[in-house]
């Protein structure tokens, strides 16, 4: 299938009275149509900011300082941050749900309000017109008596019900890409079960891709095609979802892999976490980021810099040295 | 689009809330539960009724001289004696009643919008918008706001009008800092970010997401300045560069009747309790808002 978003060597920068923090290092991916692409990583491995990046939504001290994000055709770090040509990408043709359901909704304005703004601001519809596709689409997201429940306050829905909402607003003017950065994270499982279901359905029936950030490695197993995992703000793994799970390369990847309980596992068999933590972006060294905490290291990772994505096969990419085939810990 | 039968729903059993109080039911209980605020709330009617029907009420004319009669204690007639004019207190009273709270209204209007301006711009662009207008309201601010209201009003002279531009100018301070400080916290909300990622310019995220959610300290500022504003408008004219004579306001009021303390004291008790009374009830009536509008006490049923 075409490519509907490529992004090249991105770099977002946040200047701090300590130093320069480079939360997105040269991170780049591709997504096609119509495709659910999963972007894992641990707090603060810059896969928030790459997604905000992309929508232009960094604000000071943040700064897009390298790469290209191309929509399209068109680059879309060529438009002002805040001019009308990137707006009327937002929300219209790229549009994203955040992770908080429970502040991500004014609570001033009622749900049908704000619903409604959008599809009057880019589909250019009257209010009439607005407010009936805005009950259409309370409807499809799964919200019951949408007629009655258009004119209530946030305060009124529960989390869930107010994710679903941002789902149906985020879906409003048919966008081609909808980034959900961890839109299941505060809701318990049985809901975040189900959203990511109604997510999975609601994008194919309005044929637009789906880029599901997660810390959750579990999330995207399901539903995911292609995943990226992200440490220290770049990519050290992607590949095919069967890939991912079926034969990880990256010393990260099983790592986080080591880390998900299994009920095929005998009882009583350990959890195996990570050791240490994420390091500080602040000052990073020029070998690799994962170093410090990586149980395959070898010579090579202390004298070489990070390398670059290499392939492992047609559509799987690692960055490292080590050969974590043949040394299975 | 069609609208399809919609998927199961988990939280089905949450969605049909309780009938459930209003938000304006809480409103009206917490703000009607004390009985001062609600004191506050009759003699603050009372007294813009009092204001609205001005000529309707009032016994006499508050200009018209009456020589025959001056100085009179507080009689049948003039029931709350006369001046050294012969004009009836109780009428000036009444008028005085006009004055303060016209501008009151005025000068709390012309702050508010001035302020909220200048503190929604300085508080969501940030940067040098930021410090250029707030540095300014800091400056303003560093004066004590009667001793600037003061010498803006010496500056220009007497009257409605400069009295009005006046006490704005030295409110003005309070409503921008006021405002800024809401705008920078309500801007770090997600609700924000998410507009902003829906495509809202920044015109519509100032106006529709911002400033909405940034109105109820205001509208307790409000209430609560504009009691401040009557009783700086009347130590202006008390100082004698406030309203000018022969129009009645209760500062000139008190200032005129003060050589007749001995006397009759009344002439200045008078107004000055009409003032006290005036300000009190604002000040408990924004209190009153302040309790009803805090989400802390939302939860009360």
């Amino acid at each position: 299938m075409p490519e509907l978003l490529k992004v090249n060597n991105l770099v977002t920068q946040f200047k701090t009275e300590s130093g320069v923090v480079k939360a997105v290092d040269g991170v780049s991916y591709y997504i096609n149509e119509q495709e659910i692409v999963g972007l894992v990583g641990e707090s603060g491995c810059g896969k928030s900011v790459s997604q905000l990046s992309v929508m232009q939504l960094i604000s000071a001290p943040g700064e897009i300082t390298g790469g290209e994000v191309i929509f399209e055709g068109q680059n879309l770090l060529e438009y002002k941050a805040n001019g009308p040509e990137m707006r009327s990408v937002r929300g219209a043709r790229i549009a994203m749900i955040f992770q908080e359901p429970m502040t991500s909704l004014n609570p001033v304005l009622t749900i049908g309000q704000q619903l409604t703004e959008m599809l009057v601001l880019h589909m250019k519809m009257n209010d009439e017109a607005a407010r009936k596709r805005a009950i259409d689409l309370m409807g499809l997201v799964g919200i019951p008596a949408a007629e009655k429940r258009i004119d209530d306050y946030p305060h009124h829905f529960s989390g869930g019900m107010r994710q679903r909402v941002m789902i149906a607003m985020g879906l409003s003017c048919n966008p081609r890409i909808l980034i959900a950065d961890e839109p299941t994270t505060a809701l318990d499982v049985t809901t975040q079960a189900q959203l990511l279901e109604m997510m999975k359905d609601m994008v194919q029936r309005f044929r637009a891709s789906l880029v599901i950030v997660t810390h959750n490695l579990g999330v995207v197993a399901r539903y995911a095609q292609r995943i990226y995992i992200m440490y220290a703000g770049r990519i050290v793994e992607s590949g095919t979802t069967k890939e991912i799970f079926g034969q990880p390369r990256h010393p990260y990847t099983i790592g986080l892999l080591k880390c998900i309980p299994r009920l095929d596992e005998a009882e009583g068999t350990k959890l195996v976490p990570i050791v240490g933590l994420p390091p500080n972006l602040i000052n990073m060294p020029p070998t690799c980021a994962f170093l410090p905490r990586c149980s395959y290291k070898i010579d090579k990772c202390f004298k070489e810099p990070w390398p670059e994505l290499t392939p492992v096969s047609d559509n799987h990419f690692i960055r490292c040295y080590a050969n974590t085939e043949e040394n299975k810990k | 689009m069609v609208n399809e039968a919609t998927p199961n729903v988990a939280d089905n059993g949450r969605l049909e809330l309780p009938p459930g109080v209003s938000e304006w039911h809480r409103f009206r209980r917490v703000f009607l539960s004390r009985g001062v605020v609600v004191f506050g709330m009759i003699i603050m009617v009372l007294f813009i009724f009092v204001a609205i029907f001005a000529p309707l009420i009032a016994p006499y004319d508050p200009y018209e001289p009456d020589l025959d009669n001056t100085l009179q204690n507080p009689s049948a007639a003039h029931w709350l004696g006369t001046d050294a004019l012969g004009r009836d207190t109780l009428t000036r009273i009444i008028y005085g009643t006009r004055t303060s709270l016209e501008i009151g209204l005025i000068v709390v209007a012309f702050a508010c919008i001035i302020g909220i301006t200048l503190g929604t711009l300085a508080g969501f662009y940030g940067g040098w918008t930021y410090i250029i207008i707030m540095r300014f309201v800091d400056a303003l601010m560093s004066f004590p706001m009667i001793l600037l209201a003061l010498v803006i009003a010496a500056l220009l002279g007497g009257g409605m009008k400069n009295v009005i531009i006046a006490l704005s100018v030295a409110l003005m301070p309070g409503y921008a800092r006021l405002m800024c400080g809401q705008v920078l916290s309500v801007k770090q909300n997600d609700y924000i970010l998410a507009a902003r990622s829906m495509g809202a310019s920044n015109l519509r995220i100032m106006l529709r997401h911002v400033v909405l959610n940034c109105v109820s300290p205001i509208i307790v500022q409000i209430t609560m300045m504009l009691g401040v504003t009557i009783l700086a408008e009347a130590g202006l004219s008390f100082l004698g560069i406030g309203i000018t004579p022969p129009t009645a306001a209760w500062g000139n009021m008190v200032a005129d009747a003060q050589q007749y303390l001995l006397v009759l004291p009344i002439l200045s008790f008078a107004p000055g309790l009409a003032l006290m009374l005036v300000v009190f009830a604002f000040n408990m009536v924004g209190d009153g808002l302040r309790d009803a509008l805090d989400p802390r006490l939302r939860g009360i049923l």
